[in-house]
Protein backbone atom coordinates (compact mmCIF):
# COMPACT_ATOMS: atom_id res chain seq x y z
CA UNK A 1 0.00 0.00 0.00
CA UNK A 2 1.31 3.46 -0.79
CA UNK A 3 2.30 5.76 2.06
CA UNK A 4 -0.48 8.20 1.25
CA UNK A 5 -3.18 5.56 1.02
CA UNK A 6 -2.05 4.14 4.34
CA UNK A 7 -1.97 7.54 6.05
CA UNK A 8 -5.39 8.37 4.66
CA UNK A 9 -6.80 5.05 5.83
CA UNK A 10 -5.33 5.59 9.29
CA UNK A 11 -6.86 9.04 9.53
CA UNK A 12 -10.26 7.77 8.38
CA UNK A 13 -10.03 4.90 10.84
CA UNK A 14 -9.22 7.18 13.76
CA UNK A 15 -12.08 9.53 12.81
CA UNK A 16 -14.52 6.63 12.48
CA UNK A 17 -13.48 5.20 15.85
CA UNK A 18 -13.81 8.51 17.67
CA UNK A 19 -17.13 9.24 16.02
CA UNK A 20 -18.51 5.80 16.90
CA UNK A 21 -17.28 6.06 20.48
CA UNK A 22 -19.02 9.40 20.77
CA UNK A 23 -22.24 8.55 18.93
CA UNK A 24 -22.68 5.10 20.49
CA UNK A 25 -21.39 5.25 24.08
CA UNK A 26 -22.19 1.57 24.66
CA UNK A 27 -19.58 0.73 22.00
CA UNK A 28 -16.81 2.71 23.69
CA UNK A 29 -15.93 -0.30 25.81
CA UNK A 30 -16.04 -2.64 22.80
CA UNK A 31 -13.79 -0.38 20.74
CA UNK A 32 -11.28 0.05 23.56
CA UNK A 33 -10.97 -3.71 23.88
CA UNK A 34 -10.72 -3.97 20.09
CA UNK A 35 -7.83 -1.49 20.01
CA UNK A 36 -6.09 -3.40 22.80
CA UNK A 37 -6.47 -6.70 20.98
CA UNK A 38 -5.24 -5.04 17.80
CA UNK A 39 -2.12 -4.09 19.71
CA UNK A 40 -1.63 -7.72 20.69
CA UNK A 41 -2.16 -8.84 17.10
CA UNK A 42 0.34 -6.24 15.90
CA UNK A 43 2.94 -8.11 17.95
CA UNK A 44 1.91 -11.35 16.31
CA UNK A 45 2.34 -9.71 12.92
CA UNK A 46 6.01 -9.05 13.69
CA UNK A 47 6.64 -12.76 14.18
CA UNK A 48 4.63 -13.50 11.05
CA UNK A 49 7.11 -11.38 9.09
CA UNK A 50 9.72 -13.96 9.98
CA UNK A 51 7.32 -16.69 8.85
CA UNK A 52 6.65 -17.74 12.44
CA UNK A 53 3.21 -18.17 14.00
CA UNK A 54 2.91 -18.21 17.78
CA UNK A 55 -0.03 -20.31 18.95
CA UNK A 56 0.45 -19.08 22.51
CA UNK A 57 0.76 -15.35 22.21
CA UNK A 58 -2.19 -14.69 24.54
CA UNK A 59 0.08 -15.61 27.46
CA UNK A 60 1.69 -12.19 27.19
CA UNK A 61 -1.68 -10.45 27.19
CA UNK A 62 -2.69 -12.50 30.22
CA UNK A 63 0.59 -11.64 31.93
CA UNK A 64 -0.04 -7.94 31.38
CA UNK A 65 -3.62 -8.26 32.62
CA UNK A 66 -2.67 -10.18 35.76
CA UNK A 67 0.12 -7.71 36.48
CA UNK A 68 -2.54 -5.01 36.65
CA UNK A 69 -4.85 -7.18 38.75
CA UNK A 70 -2.12 -8.06 41.27
CA UNK A 71 -0.53 -4.63 41.53
CA UNK A 72 -3.66 -2.46 41.41
CA UNK A 73 -4.57 -2.78 45.14
CA UNK A 74 -1.19 -1.35 46.16
CA UNK A 75 -0.55 0.94 43.16
CA UNK A 76 -3.92 1.96 41.71
CA UNK A 77 -2.43 4.32 39.12
CA UNK A 78 -3.11 3.71 35.42
CA UNK A 79 -0.02 5.52 34.19
CA UNK A 80 2.22 3.34 36.38
CA UNK A 81 0.47 0.02 35.87
CA UNK A 82 0.38 0.23 32.09
CA UNK A 83 4.15 0.62 31.53
CA UNK A 84 4.86 -1.81 34.36
CA UNK A 85 2.74 -4.50 32.70
CA UNK A 86 4.39 -3.88 29.34
CA UNK A 87 7.85 -4.02 30.90
CA UNK A 88 7.15 -7.22 32.79
CA UNK A 89 5.77 -8.88 29.65
CA UNK A 90 8.85 -7.69 27.75
CA UNK A 91 11.16 -9.27 30.33
CA UNK A 92 9.14 -12.49 30.19
CA UNK A 93 9.38 -12.28 26.39
CA UNK A 94 13.15 -12.03 26.65
CA UNK A 95 13.43 -15.08 28.90
CA UNK A 96 11.00 -17.19 26.88
CA UNK A 97 12.40 -15.80 23.63
CA UNK A 98 15.95 -16.91 24.42
CA UNK A 99 14.52 -20.41 24.35
CA UNK A 100 11.91 -20.37 21.56
CA UNK A 101 13.85 -18.41 18.90
CA UNK A 102 16.03 -21.48 18.47
CA UNK A 103 13.05 -23.20 16.84
CA UNK A 104 11.17 -22.63 13.62
CA UNK A 105 7.78 -23.25 12.11
CA UNK A 106 5.59 -25.86 13.79
CA UNK A 107 8.07 -26.28 16.66
CA UNK A 108 8.09 -22.54 17.31
CA UNK A 109 4.30 -22.42 17.23
CA UNK A 110 3.79 -25.46 19.44
CA UNK A 111 6.41 -24.41 22.01
CA UNK A 112 4.61 -21.12 22.43
CA UNK A 113 1.33 -23.00 22.78
CA UNK A 114 2.80 -25.33 25.39
CA UNK A 115 4.21 -22.48 27.45
CA UNK A 116 0.93 -20.60 27.31
CA UNK A 117 -0.94 -23.68 28.52
CA UNK A 118 1.49 -24.05 31.41
CA UNK A 119 0.80 -20.43 32.31
CA UNK A 120 -2.95 -21.03 31.99
CA UNK A 121 -2.75 -23.99 34.38
CA UNK A 122 -0.81 -21.96 36.92
CA UNK A 123 -3.45 -19.24 36.80
CA UNK A 124 -6.23 -21.77 37.09
CA UNK A 125 -4.83 -24.12 39.74
CA UNK A 126 -3.27 -21.84 42.34
CA UNK A 127 -6.59 -20.66 43.68
CA UNK A 128 -5.13 -19.16 46.85
CA UNK A 129 -3.15 -16.65 44.81
CA UNK A 130 -5.08 -16.26 41.56
CA UNK A 131 -8.67 -17.10 42.64
CA UNK A 132 -8.66 -19.72 39.85
CA UNK A 133 -11.36 -19.51 37.21
CA UNK A 134 -13.26 -16.95 39.32
CA UNK A 135 -10.56 -14.48 38.37
CA UNK A 136 -9.65 -11.22 40.06
CA UNK A 137 -11.58 -7.97 40.12
CA UNK A 138 -9.57 -4.87 39.33
CA UNK A 139 -10.34 -1.99 41.75
CA UNK A 140 -11.04 1.52 40.39
CA UNK A 141 -7.82 3.15 39.18
CA UNK A 142 -6.59 6.71 39.29
CA UNK A 143 -5.30 8.50 36.21
CA UNK A 144 -2.38 10.83 36.93
CA UNK A 145 -3.60 10.90 40.53
CA UNK A 146 -7.16 11.90 39.62
CA UNK A 147 -10.29 9.83 40.06
CA UNK A 148 -12.46 10.77 37.09
CA UNK A 149 -16.14 9.96 36.83
CA UNK A 150 -17.14 6.86 34.91
CA UNK A 151 -17.67 8.47 31.53
CA UNK A 152 -14.39 10.39 31.64
CA UNK A 153 -12.67 7.22 32.76
CA UNK A 154 -14.06 5.42 29.69
CA UNK A 155 -12.85 8.18 27.39
CA UNK A 156 -9.42 8.16 28.96
CA UNK A 157 -9.05 4.40 28.49
CA UNK A 158 -10.30 4.72 24.92
CA UNK A 159 -7.84 7.56 24.28
CA UNK A 160 -4.96 5.65 25.86
CA UNK A 161 -5.69 2.61 23.72
CA UNK A 162 -6.01 4.70 20.58
CA UNK A 163 -2.85 6.67 21.29
CA UNK A 164 -0.87 3.55 22.05
CA UNK A 165 -2.25 1.84 18.94
CA UNK A 166 -1.16 4.74 16.73
CA UNK A 167 2.25 4.99 18.36
CA UNK A 168 2.92 1.27 18.05
CA UNK A 169 1.60 1.09 14.48
CA UNK A 170 3.98 3.89 13.48
CA UNK A 171 6.83 2.27 15.37
CA UNK A 172 6.22 -1.14 13.83
CA UNK A 173 6.01 0.42 10.40
CA UNK A 174 9.39 2.10 10.82
CA UNK A 175 10.90 -1.03 12.36
CA UNK A 176 9.74 -3.28 9.52
CA UNK A 177 11.25 -0.93 6.92
CA UNK A 178 14.59 -0.78 8.79
CA UNK A 179 17.51 -3.13 8.19
CA UNK A 180 16.45 -5.09 11.29
CA UNK A 181 12.88 -5.46 10.05
CA UNK A 182 14.04 -6.45 6.58
CA UNK A 183 16.43 -8.98 8.09
CA UNK A 184 13.45 -10.30 10.05
CA UNK A 185 11.65 -10.89 6.75
CA UNK A 186 14.85 -12.53 5.51
CA UNK A 187 14.46 -15.22 8.18
CA UNK A 188 11.37 -16.33 6.31
CA UNK A 189 13.07 -16.73 2.93
CA UNK A 190 16.83 -17.31 3.47
CA UNK A 191 18.05 -17.66 7.00
CA UNK A 192 21.37 -19.16 5.81
CA UNK A 193 22.15 -16.04 3.86
CA UNK A 194 21.65 -13.91 6.96
CA UNK A 195 24.26 -15.94 8.82
CA UNK A 196 26.66 -15.58 5.90
CA UNK A 197 26.10 -11.83 5.97
CA UNK A 198 27.41 -11.95 9.52
CA UNK A 199 23.92 -11.29 10.94
CA UNK A 200 22.79 -13.42 13.91
CA UNK A 201 19.30 -14.49 12.82
CA UNK A 202 18.27 -15.62 16.29
CA UNK A 203 19.03 -12.23 17.76
CA UNK A 204 17.01 -10.57 15.00
CA UNK A 205 14.05 -12.81 15.86
CA UNK A 206 14.58 -12.33 19.60
CA UNK A 207 14.30 -8.56 19.23
CA UNK A 208 10.98 -9.00 17.42
CA UNK A 209 9.82 -11.49 20.02
CA UNK A 210 10.54 -9.14 22.92
CA UNK A 211 8.84 -6.31 21.08
CA UNK A 212 5.76 -8.46 20.43
CA UNK A 213 5.64 -9.61 24.05
CA UNK A 214 5.88 -6.01 25.27
CA UNK A 215 3.00 -4.93 23.06
CA UNK A 216 1.08 -7.99 24.25
CA UNK A 217 1.64 -6.94 27.86
CA UNK A 218 0.39 -3.43 27.18
CA UNK A 219 -2.63 -4.88 25.37
CA UNK A 220 -3.43 -7.14 28.31
CA UNK A 221 -3.12 -4.26 30.76
CA UNK A 222 -5.57 -2.19 28.71
CA UNK A 223 -8.01 -5.09 28.62
CA UNK A 224 -7.76 -5.57 32.40
CA UNK A 225 -8.25 -1.86 33.05
CA UNK A 226 -11.24 -1.69 30.70
CA UNK A 227 -13.04 -4.88 31.67
CA UNK A 228 -11.94 -4.56 35.33
CA UNK A 229 -11.91 -8.34 35.65
CA UNK A 230 -9.20 -10.87 34.71
CA UNK A 231 -9.59 -14.64 34.35
CA UNK A 232 -7.30 -17.48 33.20
CA UNK A 233 -9.37 -17.56 30.00
CA UNK A 234 -7.13 -14.71 28.82
CA UNK A 235 -4.24 -17.19 28.54
CA UNK A 236 -6.26 -20.11 27.18
CA UNK A 237 -5.34 -21.41 23.73
CA UNK A 238 -8.60 -20.18 22.24
CA UNK A 239 -7.53 -16.63 23.13
CA UNK A 240 -4.28 -17.14 21.22
CA UNK A 241 -6.30 -18.59 18.36
CA UNK A 242 -8.50 -15.51 18.43
CA UNK A 243 -5.44 -13.29 17.97
CA UNK A 244 -4.36 -15.31 14.94
CA UNK A 245 -7.92 -15.18 13.61
CA UNK A 246 -7.93 -11.39 13.93
CA UNK A 247 -4.54 -11.23 12.25
CA UNK A 248 -5.77 -13.16 9.22
CA UNK A 249 -9.05 -11.26 9.13
CA UNK A 250 -7.31 -7.87 9.24
CA UNK A 251 -4.42 -8.78 6.97
CA UNK A 252 -0.68 -8.73 7.56
CA UNK A 253 0.19 -6.34 4.75
CA UNK A 254 0.02 -3.19 6.88
CA UNK A 255 0.36 -2.20 10.53
CA UNK A 256 -3.28 -1.05 10.27
CA UNK A 257 -4.51 -4.57 9.51
CA UNK A 258 -4.56 -5.81 13.12
CA UNK A 259 -6.68 -2.88 14.29
CA UNK A 260 -9.08 -3.13 11.38
CA UNK A 261 -9.38 -6.85 12.03
CA UNK A 262 -9.90 -6.39 15.76
CA UNK A 263 -12.57 -3.71 15.31
CA UNK A 264 -14.44 -5.85 12.78
CA UNK A 265 -14.11 -8.93 14.99
CA UNK A 266 -15.38 -7.27 18.17
CA UNK A 267 -18.24 -5.48 16.42
CA UNK A 268 -19.38 -8.62 14.62
CA UNK A 269 -19.15 -10.51 17.88
CA UNK A 270 -21.29 -7.99 19.75
CA UNK A 271 -24.01 -7.86 17.10
CA UNK A 272 -23.89 -11.49 16.01
CA UNK A 273 -23.96 -12.72 19.60
CA UNK A 274 -27.02 -10.60 20.23
CA UNK A 275 -28.80 -11.57 17.03
CA UNK A 276 -27.96 -15.24 16.66
CA UNK A 277 -26.47 -16.34 19.96
CA UNK A 278 -25.89 -19.98 19.02
CA UNK A 279 -24.68 -19.49 15.49
CA UNK A 280 -22.09 -16.85 16.15
CA UNK A 281 -19.10 -19.15 16.04
CA UNK A 282 -20.38 -20.57 12.79
CA UNK A 283 -20.54 -17.05 11.40
CA UNK A 284 -16.93 -16.45 12.48
CA UNK A 285 -15.83 -19.68 10.84
CA UNK A 286 -17.63 -18.72 7.64
CA UNK A 287 -16.04 -15.27 7.61
CA UNK A 288 -12.58 -16.74 8.14
CA UNK A 289 -13.10 -19.21 5.33
CA UNK A 290 -14.27 -16.45 3.00
CA UNK A 291 -11.27 -14.29 3.86
CA UNK A 292 -8.77 -17.10 3.29
CA UNK A 293 -10.38 -18.14 0.01
CA UNK A 294 -11.28 -14.81 -1.51
CA UNK A 295 -9.21 -12.13 0.23
CA UNK A 296 -5.93 -13.60 1.50
CA UNK A 297 -4.72 -10.02 2.09
CA UNK A 298 -7.46 -9.62 4.70
CA UNK A 299 -9.71 -6.59 5.18
CA UNK A 300 -6.76 -4.24 4.76
CA UNK A 301 -6.03 -5.95 1.46
CA UNK A 302 -9.60 -5.41 0.28
CA UNK A 303 -9.59 -1.75 1.33
CA UNK A 304 -6.29 -1.02 -0.37
CA UNK A 305 -7.12 -3.39 -3.21
CA UNK A 306 -6.84 -0.90 -6.00
CA UNK A 307 -3.73 0.73 -4.59
CA UNK A 308 -2.12 -2.70 -4.28
CA UNK A 309 -3.15 -4.02 -7.67
CA UNK A 310 -1.31 -1.36 -9.58
CA UNK A 311 2.26 -2.04 -8.41
CA UNK A 312 1.58 -5.79 -8.56
CA UNK A 313 0.41 -5.45 -12.15
CA UNK A 314 3.55 -3.56 -13.06
CA UNK A 315 5.99 -6.09 -11.59
CA UNK B 1 58.03 -16.92 0.03
CA UNK B 2 54.75 -15.19 0.76
CA UNK B 3 52.59 -16.27 3.66
CA UNK B 4 49.39 -18.10 2.66
CA UNK B 5 46.11 -16.28 3.25
CA UNK B 6 44.34 -19.51 4.05
CA UNK B 7 46.02 -22.67 5.19
CA UNK B 8 44.22 -26.00 5.68
CA UNK B 9 45.96 -29.01 7.21
CA UNK B 10 44.83 -32.61 7.49
CA UNK B 11 41.09 -31.92 7.21
CA UNK B 12 39.03 -35.04 7.68
CA UNK B 13 35.29 -35.48 7.66
CA UNK B 14 33.27 -38.61 6.99
CA UNK B 15 29.51 -38.94 6.64
CA UNK B 16 28.86 -42.52 7.65
CA UNK B 17 31.21 -44.45 5.39
CA UNK B 18 31.63 -41.62 2.87
CA UNK B 19 34.93 -39.77 3.26
CA UNK B 20 34.04 -36.27 2.09
CA UNK B 21 37.42 -34.99 3.31
CA UNK B 22 40.23 -37.47 3.71
CA UNK B 23 43.30 -35.47 4.65
CA UNK B 24 43.03 -32.14 2.82
CA UNK B 25 46.17 -29.92 2.86
CA UNK B 26 45.85 -26.68 0.94
CA UNK B 27 47.45 -23.23 0.99
CA UNK B 28 45.70 -20.34 -0.74
CA UNK B 29 48.09 -17.52 -1.67
CA UNK B 30 47.09 -13.86 -1.45
CA UNK B 31 45.80 -12.51 -4.74
CA UNK B 32 45.47 -15.81 -6.55
CA UNK B 33 42.48 -17.38 -8.29
CA UNK B 34 42.45 -21.01 -7.32
CA UNK B 35 40.10 -23.36 -9.14
CA UNK B 36 38.85 -26.59 -7.59
CA UNK B 37 37.79 -29.27 -10.04
CA UNK B 38 36.70 -32.84 -9.50
CA UNK B 39 33.83 -35.27 -10.04
CA UNK B 40 30.48 -35.08 -8.27
CA UNK B 41 30.69 -36.10 -4.65
CA UNK B 42 34.47 -35.51 -4.48
CA UNK B 43 34.09 -33.23 -1.47
CA UNK B 44 34.51 -29.80 -3.07
CA UNK B 45 31.49 -28.22 -1.41
CA UNK B 46 32.44 -29.95 1.84
CA UNK B 47 35.78 -28.13 1.77
CA UNK B 48 33.99 -24.77 1.39
CA UNK B 49 31.54 -25.73 4.12
CA UNK B 50 34.37 -26.55 6.50
CA UNK B 51 36.25 -23.35 5.71
CA UNK B 52 33.19 -21.18 6.28
CA UNK B 53 32.18 -22.80 9.56
CA UNK B 54 29.10 -24.52 8.17
CA UNK B 55 30.53 -27.98 8.80
CA UNK B 56 33.10 -28.90 11.41
CA UNK B 57 35.84 -31.34 10.37
CA UNK B 58 36.53 -34.32 12.62
CA UNK B 59 40.27 -33.64 12.43
CA UNK B 60 42.63 -31.01 11.06
CA UNK B 61 43.23 -27.30 11.32
CA UNK B 62 42.40 -24.18 9.29
CA UNK B 63 44.24 -20.91 9.64
CA UNK B 64 43.21 -17.65 8.04
CA UNK B 65 45.70 -14.77 8.13
CA UNK B 66 47.69 -16.78 10.64
CA UNK B 67 44.79 -17.35 13.05
CA UNK B 68 42.90 -20.54 13.74
CA UNK B 69 39.29 -20.25 12.57
CA UNK B 70 38.12 -23.81 13.17
CA UNK B 71 35.12 -23.94 15.46
CA UNK B 72 34.01 -20.38 14.78
CA UNK B 73 30.39 -19.82 13.71
CA UNK B 74 29.80 -18.92 10.05
CA UNK B 75 28.99 -15.32 10.92
CA UNK B 76 32.20 -14.94 12.96
CA UNK B 77 34.23 -16.25 10.02
CA UNK B 78 32.43 -13.91 7.64
CA UNK B 79 33.32 -11.01 9.92
CA UNK B 80 37.00 -11.95 9.67
CA UNK B 81 36.91 -11.48 5.91
CA UNK B 82 35.98 -14.79 4.29
CA UNK B 83 33.02 -14.44 1.94
CA UNK B 84 31.07 -17.18 0.28
CA UNK B 85 28.67 -17.69 -2.59
CA UNK B 86 26.50 -20.72 -3.11
CA UNK B 87 25.95 -23.49 -5.64
CA UNK B 88 22.26 -22.58 -5.35
CA UNK B 89 22.11 -18.79 -4.96
CA UNK B 90 20.89 -17.80 -1.51
CA UNK B 91 18.94 -14.63 -2.12
CA UNK B 92 16.06 -13.17 -0.14
CA UNK B 93 13.49 -14.23 -2.70
CA UNK B 94 10.67 -11.96 -1.58
CA UNK B 95 12.88 -8.87 -1.67
CA UNK B 96 14.01 -6.88 -4.69
CA UNK B 97 17.59 -7.17 -5.92
CA UNK B 98 18.23 -3.66 -4.59
CA UNK B 99 16.91 -4.62 -1.15
CA UNK B 100 19.08 -7.73 -1.17
CA UNK B 101 22.13 -5.62 -1.94
CA UNK B 102 21.16 -2.97 0.61
CA UNK B 103 20.76 -5.62 3.30
CA UNK B 104 24.28 -6.81 2.56
CA UNK B 105 25.54 -3.23 2.75
CA UNK B 106 23.65 -2.76 6.02
CA UNK B 107 25.06 -6.00 7.37
CA UNK B 108 28.58 -4.65 6.95
CA UNK B 109 27.69 -1.48 8.88
CA UNK B 110 25.58 -3.28 11.52
CA UNK B 111 21.84 -3.68 11.17
CA UNK B 112 20.81 -2.71 14.69
CA UNK B 113 19.06 0.57 13.99
CA UNK B 114 15.35 -0.19 14.18
CA UNK B 115 13.97 3.18 13.09
CA UNK B 116 15.91 4.29 9.99
CA UNK B 117 14.71 2.72 6.73
CA UNK B 118 16.89 0.17 4.95
CA UNK B 119 16.62 2.11 1.71
CA UNK B 120 18.02 5.30 3.27
CA UNK B 121 19.87 7.42 0.68
CA UNK B 122 23.35 6.24 1.73
CA UNK B 123 22.55 2.54 1.56
CA UNK B 124 20.56 2.94 -1.64
CA UNK B 125 23.49 4.68 -3.29
CA UNK B 126 26.01 2.08 -2.09
CA UNK B 127 23.70 -0.77 -3.11
CA UNK B 128 23.20 0.69 -6.59
CA UNK B 129 26.97 1.17 -6.93
CA UNK B 130 27.52 -2.45 -5.90
CA UNK B 131 24.95 -3.70 -8.42
CA UNK B 132 26.49 -1.50 -11.13
CA UNK B 133 29.88 -3.16 -10.61
CA UNK B 134 28.20 -6.45 -11.49
CA UNK B 135 26.15 -5.00 -14.34
CA UNK B 136 22.96 -5.63 -12.38
CA UNK B 137 21.67 -2.05 -12.10
CA UNK B 138 19.01 -2.79 -14.74
CA UNK B 139 17.33 -5.42 -12.56
CA UNK B 140 17.62 -3.51 -9.26
CA UNK B 141 13.86 -3.21 -8.85
CA UNK B 142 13.06 -6.78 -9.90
CA UNK B 143 12.25 -9.39 -7.28
CA UNK B 144 15.20 -11.66 -6.64
CA UNK B 145 13.26 -14.78 -7.63
CA UNK B 146 12.44 -13.29 -11.04
CA UNK B 147 16.08 -13.19 -12.24
CA UNK B 148 17.65 -15.59 -14.70
CA UNK B 149 20.33 -17.92 -13.38
CA UNK B 150 23.31 -15.84 -14.51
CA UNK B 151 22.00 -12.72 -12.79
CA UNK B 152 21.11 -14.71 -9.66
CA UNK B 153 24.64 -16.06 -9.44
CA UNK B 154 26.07 -12.56 -9.82
CA UNK B 155 23.65 -11.12 -7.25
CA UNK B 156 24.62 -13.89 -4.84
CA UNK B 157 28.30 -13.07 -5.31
CA UNK B 158 27.60 -9.34 -5.05
CA UNK B 159 26.09 -9.88 -1.60
CA UNK B 160 29.25 -11.63 -0.48
CA UNK B 161 31.42 -8.90 -2.03
CA UNK B 162 29.42 -6.21 -0.21
CA UNK B 163 31.07 -7.31 3.01
CA UNK B 164 34.49 -6.56 1.47
CA UNK B 165 36.02 -9.99 2.01
CA UNK B 166 39.71 -10.59 1.39
CA UNK B 167 39.01 -14.20 0.50
CA UNK B 168 35.95 -15.31 -1.47
CA UNK B 169 34.89 -18.94 -1.83
CA UNK B 170 32.56 -19.52 -4.76
CA UNK B 171 30.76 -22.81 -5.23
CA UNK B 172 30.16 -23.40 -8.93
CA UNK B 173 29.58 -19.79 -9.98
CA UNK B 174 28.60 -20.87 -13.50
CA UNK B 175 26.54 -24.02 -12.92
CA UNK B 176 23.06 -23.69 -14.33
CA UNK B 177 24.00 -20.58 -16.30
CA UNK B 178 23.11 -20.76 -20.00
CA UNK B 179 26.15 -21.49 -22.17
CA UNK B 180 25.74 -18.21 -24.03
CA UNK B 181 25.90 -16.22 -20.78
CA UNK B 182 28.61 -18.19 -19.04
CA UNK B 183 31.74 -16.35 -20.20
CA UNK B 184 30.05 -12.98 -19.61
CA UNK B 185 29.24 -13.95 -16.03
CA UNK B 186 32.78 -15.12 -15.33
CA UNK B 187 34.37 -12.09 -16.99
CA UNK B 188 32.21 -9.80 -14.89
CA UNK B 189 33.02 -11.42 -11.61
CA UNK B 190 36.72 -11.79 -12.36
CA UNK B 191 36.90 -8.10 -13.23
CA UNK B 192 35.13 -7.10 -9.99
CA UNK B 193 37.30 -9.38 -7.85
CA UNK B 194 40.54 -8.19 -9.47
CA UNK B 195 39.50 -4.55 -9.00
CA UNK B 196 38.74 -5.20 -5.34
CA UNK B 197 41.93 -7.23 -4.84
CA UNK B 198 39.97 -10.25 -3.58
CA UNK B 199 41.63 -13.65 -3.45
CA UNK B 200 39.28 -16.29 -4.84
CA UNK B 201 38.74 -20.00 -4.61
CA UNK B 202 36.12 -21.33 -6.99
CA UNK B 203 34.68 -24.72 -7.73
CA UNK B 204 34.21 -25.11 -11.47
CA UNK B 205 33.12 -27.85 -13.85
CA UNK B 206 33.82 -25.95 -17.07
CA UNK B 207 37.45 -26.58 -18.11
CA UNK B 208 37.44 -23.65 -20.53
CA UNK B 209 36.66 -21.30 -17.63
CA UNK B 210 39.35 -22.95 -15.52
CA UNK B 211 41.96 -22.70 -18.26
CA UNK B 212 41.22 -19.03 -18.87
CA UNK B 213 40.83 -17.66 -15.38
CA UNK B 214 42.58 -19.84 -12.80
CA UNK B 215 46.13 -19.19 -11.60
CA UNK B 216 46.27 -22.66 -10.07
CA UNK B 217 44.04 -25.70 -10.18
CA UNK B 218 43.44 -28.22 -7.40
CA UNK B 219 42.01 -31.55 -8.48
CA UNK B 220 39.70 -33.17 -5.93
CA UNK B 221 38.90 -36.86 -5.86
CA UNK B 222 37.23 -38.87 -3.11
CA UNK B 223 38.02 -36.38 -0.39
CA UNK B 224 41.67 -35.92 -1.38
CA UNK B 225 43.67 -33.52 -3.53
CA UNK B 226 44.95 -35.50 -6.49
CA UNK B 227 47.17 -32.77 -7.99
CA UNK B 228 47.71 -29.08 -7.64
CA UNK B 229 49.41 -26.76 -10.12
CA UNK B 230 49.11 -24.32 -13.01
CA UNK B 231 46.14 -25.01 -15.30
CA UNK B 232 48.17 -25.84 -18.40
CA UNK B 233 50.07 -28.60 -16.65
CA UNK B 234 47.16 -29.95 -14.59
CA UNK B 235 44.66 -30.04 -17.44
CA UNK B 236 47.21 -31.81 -19.66
CA UNK B 237 47.96 -34.48 -17.05
CA UNK B 238 46.77 -37.84 -18.43
CA UNK B 239 45.60 -39.06 -15.01
CA UNK B 240 43.51 -35.93 -14.52
CA UNK B 241 42.14 -36.16 -18.03
CA UNK B 242 41.14 -39.75 -17.47
CA UNK B 243 39.79 -39.54 -13.93
CA UNK B 244 38.25 -36.11 -13.82
CA UNK B 245 37.80 -34.49 -17.17
CA UNK B 246 36.84 -37.76 -18.85
CA UNK B 247 34.14 -38.35 -16.28
CA UNK B 248 32.96 -34.79 -16.57
CA UNK B 249 32.79 -34.89 -20.34
CA UNK B 250 30.82 -38.13 -20.10
CA UNK B 251 28.51 -36.61 -17.48
CA UNK B 252 28.03 -33.50 -19.57
CA UNK B 253 27.10 -35.53 -22.62
CA UNK B 254 25.06 -38.13 -20.77
N1 LIG C 1 25.66 -32.79 5.24
C1 LIG C 1 25.94 -33.98 4.68
N2 LIG C 1 25.42 -35.12 5.21
C2 LIG C 1 25.70 -36.32 4.66
N3 LIG C 1 26.49 -36.50 3.59
C3 LIG C 1 27.04 -35.42 3.01
C4 LIG C 1 26.78 -34.10 3.52
N4 LIG C 1 27.45 -33.20 2.76
C5 LIG C 1 28.09 -33.93 1.82
N5 LIG C 1 27.85 -35.25 1.97
C6 LIG C 1 28.41 -36.32 1.14
O1 LIG C 1 29.79 -36.10 1.05
C7 LIG C 1 30.26 -36.33 -0.27
C8 LIG C 1 30.90 -35.07 -0.81
O2 LIG C 1 29.88 -34.11 -1.05
P1 LIG C 1 30.16 -32.66 -1.64
O3 LIG C 1 28.86 -31.96 -1.67
O4 LIG C 1 31.27 -32.03 -0.91
O5 LIG C 1 30.62 -33.01 -3.12
P2 LIG C 1 30.96 -32.03 -4.32
O6 LIG C 1 32.37 -32.32 -4.72
O7 LIG C 1 30.65 -30.64 -3.97
O8 LIG C 1 29.99 -32.58 -5.44
P3 LIG C 1 29.15 -31.78 -6.55
O9 LIG C 1 30.06 -31.58 -7.72
O10 LIG C 1 28.05 -32.74 -6.89
O11 LIG C 1 28.65 -30.52 -5.96
C9 LIG C 1 29.05 -36.79 -1.08
O12 LIG C 1 29.07 -38.20 -1.11
C10 LIG C 1 27.88 -36.28 -0.29
O13 LIG C 1 26.77 -37.12 -0.47
MG1 LIG D 1 29.26 -29.23 -4.62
Amino acid sequence: MSRRAEALLALLGVAALIFTAWAAPWLRFVLTVALAKGLGVLGLLLLLRAGQVSFGHAMFLALGAYTVAFAAPSVPETLVLLPAAALLAGVAGLLIGLFVVRYRDIFFGMLNLALSMVFYSVLEKFYAVTKGTDGIRVPPLTIAGLEPVRETQEWVMFGLALGLALLCALGVRAYLASPMGQALAGIKTRETRLEFLGVPARRVLLFAYVLSATMGGAAGALIAMTSRHVTPQLAYWTSSGELIFIGILGGAGSALGPFLGAAAFELVRVYAAAAVADAWQMILGGVLLAVILFAPGGLIGILSGRAQQRPAGRA
Amino acid sequence: MTVPLLSARGLRLAFGGVKAADGIDLDVMPGEFLAIIGPNGAGKTTFINMTTGYLRPQAGAIEYEGQAILGLAPRAIVRRGIGRSFQLPQLFTEHTVLENAALAIAARAGIWSPLVPLLRPGYRRDAMALLARFGLEGVAEARADALNEGARKLADIAMAVALEPRLLLMDEPTSGVAASEKMGVVETLVRVLREAGVTAVFVEHDMEVVARFADRVAVWSQGRILTLGPPAAVLADPAVRREVIGIEAAAAHG
